[in-house]
């Protein structure tokens, strides 16, 4: 028999919404939803390639228990009641001694979030992390300190723009189909694309402007952007006036910052950023500053992210069509309520409130609690500091690869006496794992729905298009079992995913029945956009664009503090890493069609360093940084700056059981030094600085 | 291409590989082989701009078909209605004459069937009024099919309103 299905994708953590179309219980094929006009019926190479991960037999087939020392892919396959029963007691047992404050669940920010934040509650600890604070932690801080918002609460009319500035953001390797067409469009009908990065990206290759920028300075050229758009009055003066907070600090504070200093420091031509402030305020407010989802990060990130929304602000572009509009809810829809929320039901008192990460507590009080600091995580554990963590609760989450210093993880992650992983194949710390309990995939599990806030919010159905091919179950059953062998089952009052969905649409007065034909229901026809004047609910505690941020200043943390040079040793080269179309993060290098196509990572380096150190085109070369080292292959090139050598993110693997990926190429991670941004809380994952050789051949 | 054309405009792809991830998967075809390939140029520097360009290719589906020719077991086939040449896995020996006789050795061997599989511009879909796997796949609409004289009209129109709009728009009739 033939089915349609309208579900959500999860090859990466965008979520598209797709058309499944099933036979006997096999899917036949997976293209992008007729009833979402910018996805265009398409697809990425990820979710193309997601009945490769369904259909691999390296997949993980069914709860495991560790028989063997860590990562010697040792098992034993137990059932699901022995699987939960084991991991109950060892808790049991751990919690005696350390407190269930020693418990830490983190995880990739998915659809059973409310129900993982909810067990967390229900045991007693205030640890729960998301990787959503590795890749933007900082960016989350820099958005509410100045908009009161945190980056998920705005996002950019791609499709109405007139000009993107983009700093890295590499948004047609870094796939959102949605955004990569409408954006596509903006750009058919004339919008400008101006890509800065010391590397030439497939983004670069598409843009109407490339500047190549020495890396680590964006910082510098923000604030000579904002010089000349002050001082040639190219803002946007009435809505300054109205809504920004500061803007004379800012005046000051730029003045020194002139396109000839920046020059200097970023090696862009002053002339050509006096050009970009003029060219981006020739159609502002329509003009998007990109504030990133990865993008730049070093120490000074919180900086550098405040500056490209302060950018917008100066542009007025925050609420603007074809600029960066803040997200509507159902509430902006005329519903008087939202989701009810599990992790919204009255919890016993904890023990302990004081996280072990110091989220919005002392060591980092202006990051957001909702994500934590997952970047600590390893020191943490070492540390003991501020108390011991010793069991952690990993799904779909991989912190030996995602955080930096793999060494420094791995110790940790070693020292742990309990590590508990969801996950659906091999990744790196759940190779690691003392239980696993095997999620099924996307395709084989009913999610809780998804609220998707926007101009035209909306919410989301996954549901499952085939039967589990191995004993895999979704992740709310696995949270349900694992609380009912804790004593707090009775915070899941569930018993199927229809319970769950009846529950999350309770004071909605929409029925589960609505999904069916489209697998969304939209809770406004119309975009929502808030008059300019006088209707932008800022969240700040002054209700404006807070330039001088209370967030920070109010922890002592100064909003302008003095551009610091970026140096480096002549023979060194700083690590830059991104992402390529082909792969998600850390997890899909041993999917067979995503292998082959991308198998390993290479070195870029540019052709003039290259030379000077003896390198070729295709040499083995050996890069090595403080944290650690590794070998690859060179890319010679005169598509990077310099001073920058660069390297995808994610391959490196090192899981004996995932056979195609097992040593291909190196883990960024390996390399990456233990620095953070101390006040924003993300990893300075492009801060490292290394060296690197050519490997001699014998022969 | 029978009595069809895919076209790709290089502007819209972002070398992505969707196309021929979605290709295989859709026609459970192993690692190792590749019926639709996209085949990209750079990106690279042209005097001083990074630039790139890429081109689709499935199998042309020749009228002269070299491949159909060589084969001495009548696998391959053309389709009378629409002229899609096609190959009766059954039939196929693995001989490999085919690969071999194709100037662009676009058919493929399928090491775990041990015989040859070749782009059938997807029969089945367009029988069921779809388009090619590769093409309704793309995520940016860079990848156009349909019967050449209407791909022809739809860009000579394009073009030519184009044109017009911007001449009218300069006072020019
Ligand atoms: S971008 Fe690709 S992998 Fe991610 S959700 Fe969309 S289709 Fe799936
Ligand atoms: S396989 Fe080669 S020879 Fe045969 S139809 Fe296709 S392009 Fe022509
Ligand atoms: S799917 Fe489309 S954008 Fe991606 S490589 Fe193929 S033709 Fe290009």
């Amino acid at each position: 028999m033939r089915k349609i299905i309208h579900t959500l994708c999860f090859m990466c953590s965008v979520r598209c919404p797709i058309e499944v179309i099933v036979e006997d219980d096999k899917v036949v094929s997976i293209e992008g939803s007729p009833y979402v006009p910018a996805m265009k019926g398409g697809i990425c190479p990820k979710g193309a390639a997601a009945t490769a991960t369904l259909n691999d037999s390296e997949r993980i087939q069914g709860p495991m228990i560790r028989t063997g020392p860590r990562g010697s892919g040792q098992w034993k396959q137990v059932g699901w009641d022995e699987a939960l029963d084991y991991t109950a007691e060892r808790c049991k047992k751990i919690f005696e001694e350390y407190g269930s404050r020693s418990a830490v669940w983190a995880e990739r920010t998915n659809l059973i979030t409310d129900l993982s934040k909810t067990f967390q509650k229900a045991i007693g600890s205030p640890n729960h992390i998301t990787h959503d604070a590795i890749c933007k932690g900082s960016l989350n801080t820099a958005c509410r300190s100045i908009v009161g918002y945190t980056d998920g609460g705005i996002s950019t009319d791609w499709a109405n723009t007139r000009h993107v500035i983009l700093y890295g953001r590499n948004i047609f390797e870094s796939i959102d189909v949605k955004a990569v067409n409408n954006l596509l469009d903006a750009l058919g009908k004339g919008a400008k694309m101006t890509y800065i990065d010391p590397r030439v990206s497939i983004t670069a290759a598409k843009s109407t402007q490339y500047l190549m920028i020495r890396p680590g300075t964006d910082l510098a050229l923000n604030y000579a952007l904002m010089n000349i758009i002050i001082k040639e009055n190219l803002y946007d003066a009435d809505y300054v006036n109205r809504w920004v907070k500061g803007f004379r600090e800012l005046s000051l504070f730029v003045k020194p910052y002139t396109p000839e200093w920046a020059e200097e420091e970023t090696g862009i031509p002053a002339g050509d950023i006096i050009n970009l402030a003029r060219e981006a305020s020739a159609v502002k407010p329509s003009v998007i500053f990109h504030y990133g989802y990865r993008a730049s990060h070093h120490p000074t990130e919180i900086y550098f992210r405040r500056s490209m929304i302060i950018l917008n602000a100066l542009m007025g572009s925050i609420e603007a069509k074809g600029g960066v509009f803040i997200k509507k809810g159902p509430k902006d829809a005329g519903f008087s309520k939202g989701f009810r929320k599990f992790s919204d039901q009255e919890f016993p008192e904890m023990e302990e409130t004081r996280r072990f990460d110091g989220c919005g507590q002392e060591k980092y009080p202006i990051v957001d609690p909702a994500h934590g600091v997952g970047s600590i995580f390893s020191h943490a554990v070492l540390s003991e500091d501020p108390y011991p963590i010793k069991v952690l609760f990993n799904f779909r989450f991989d912190p030996l690869y995602s955080n930096p210093d793999y060494q420094q993880n791995l110790k940790a992650l070693k020292k742990l006496e309990l590590i508990v992983s969801s996950d659906i194949s091999f990744g790196g710390t759940t190779s690691l794992a003392d239980v696993i309990l095997p999620e099924s995939t996307f395709l084989e599990r009913s999610d809780p729905l998804r609220m998707v806030q926007g101009l035209k919010p909306a919410i989301f159905r996954r549901i499952s298009c085939v039967p589990p091919r191995y004993d895999t179950k979704p992740g709310w059953w696995i949270v349900k079992q694992l609380a009912e062998r804790f004593g707090v089952g009775k915070f899941f009052p569930y018993n199927s995913i229809e319970d769950i969905w009846e529950y999350q649409l309770a004071d909605l007065g929409i029925k589960i029945e609505d999904f069916e034909k489209k697998g969304f229901v939209s809770l406004s026809d119309e975009a929502i956009w808030w008059d300019r004047k006088d209707k932008i609910k800022f969240k700040t505690p002054s209700g404006k664009i807070e330039l001088v941020s209370s967030l920070m200043e109010g922890h002592n943390f100064p909003s302008f503090p003095p551009y610091q040079k970026l140096k480096i040793e002549d023979n060194k080269f700083r690590l830059m890493v991104g992402r390529c179309a082909m792969h998600t993060n850390v997890a899909t290098q041993n999917n067979p069609y995503l292998n082959e196509l991308m198998p390993e990572n290479v070195l870029w380096i540019n052709e003039k360093r290259a030379k000077s150190l003896g390198i070729e085109n295709d040499d083995r070369v050996e890069i090595e940084s403080k944290a650690g080292k590794g070998s690859l292959r060179a890319f010679v090139t005169d598509m990077i700056h310099p001073e920058a050598v660069f390297m995808l993110h994610g391959f490196g693997h090192q899981e004996i059981k995932s056979t195609r990926s097992y040593k291909k190429g190196v883990a960024d991670a390996m390399i990456q030094e233990y620095i953070l941004d101390t006040i924003g809380g993300s990893p300075a994952l492009d801060h490292t600085v290394v060296s690197v050789k050519k490997i001699q051949t014998e022969n | 291409m029978g009595d069809y054309c895919i076209t790709t405009d290089s502007k819209k792809c972002i070398a992505c590989h969707a196309c021929e991830v979605q290709c295989k998967a859709v026609h459970n075809i192993p690692v190792g082989a590749t019926l639709g390939k996209i085949v990209v140029l750079g990106p690279k520097f042209v005097n001083g701009v990074p630039k790139m360009s890429s081109v689709f290719l499935p199998c042309f589906h020749c009228e002269e078909a070299w491949c159909l020719n060589a084969c001495r077991k009548n696998a391959i086939q053309r389709r009378d209605k629409d002229g899609l040449v096609y190959i009766k896995e059954e039939s196929c020996v693995g001989c490999k004459a085919c690969i071999k006789a194709c100037p662009w050795r676009i058919p493929q061997w399928n090491p775990e069937t041990r015989k040859v599989v070749k782009c059938d511009m997807c029969m089945e879909r367009i029988d069921q009024g779809k388009e090619p796997a590769c093409v309704a796949a793309c995520p940016t609409g860079a990848l156009e099919f349909g019967e050449p004289g209407k791909l022809s009209d739809k860009a000579r129109e394009e073009y030519g309103l184009n044109l017009l709009e911007k001449n009218l728009a300069a006072g020019l009739e």
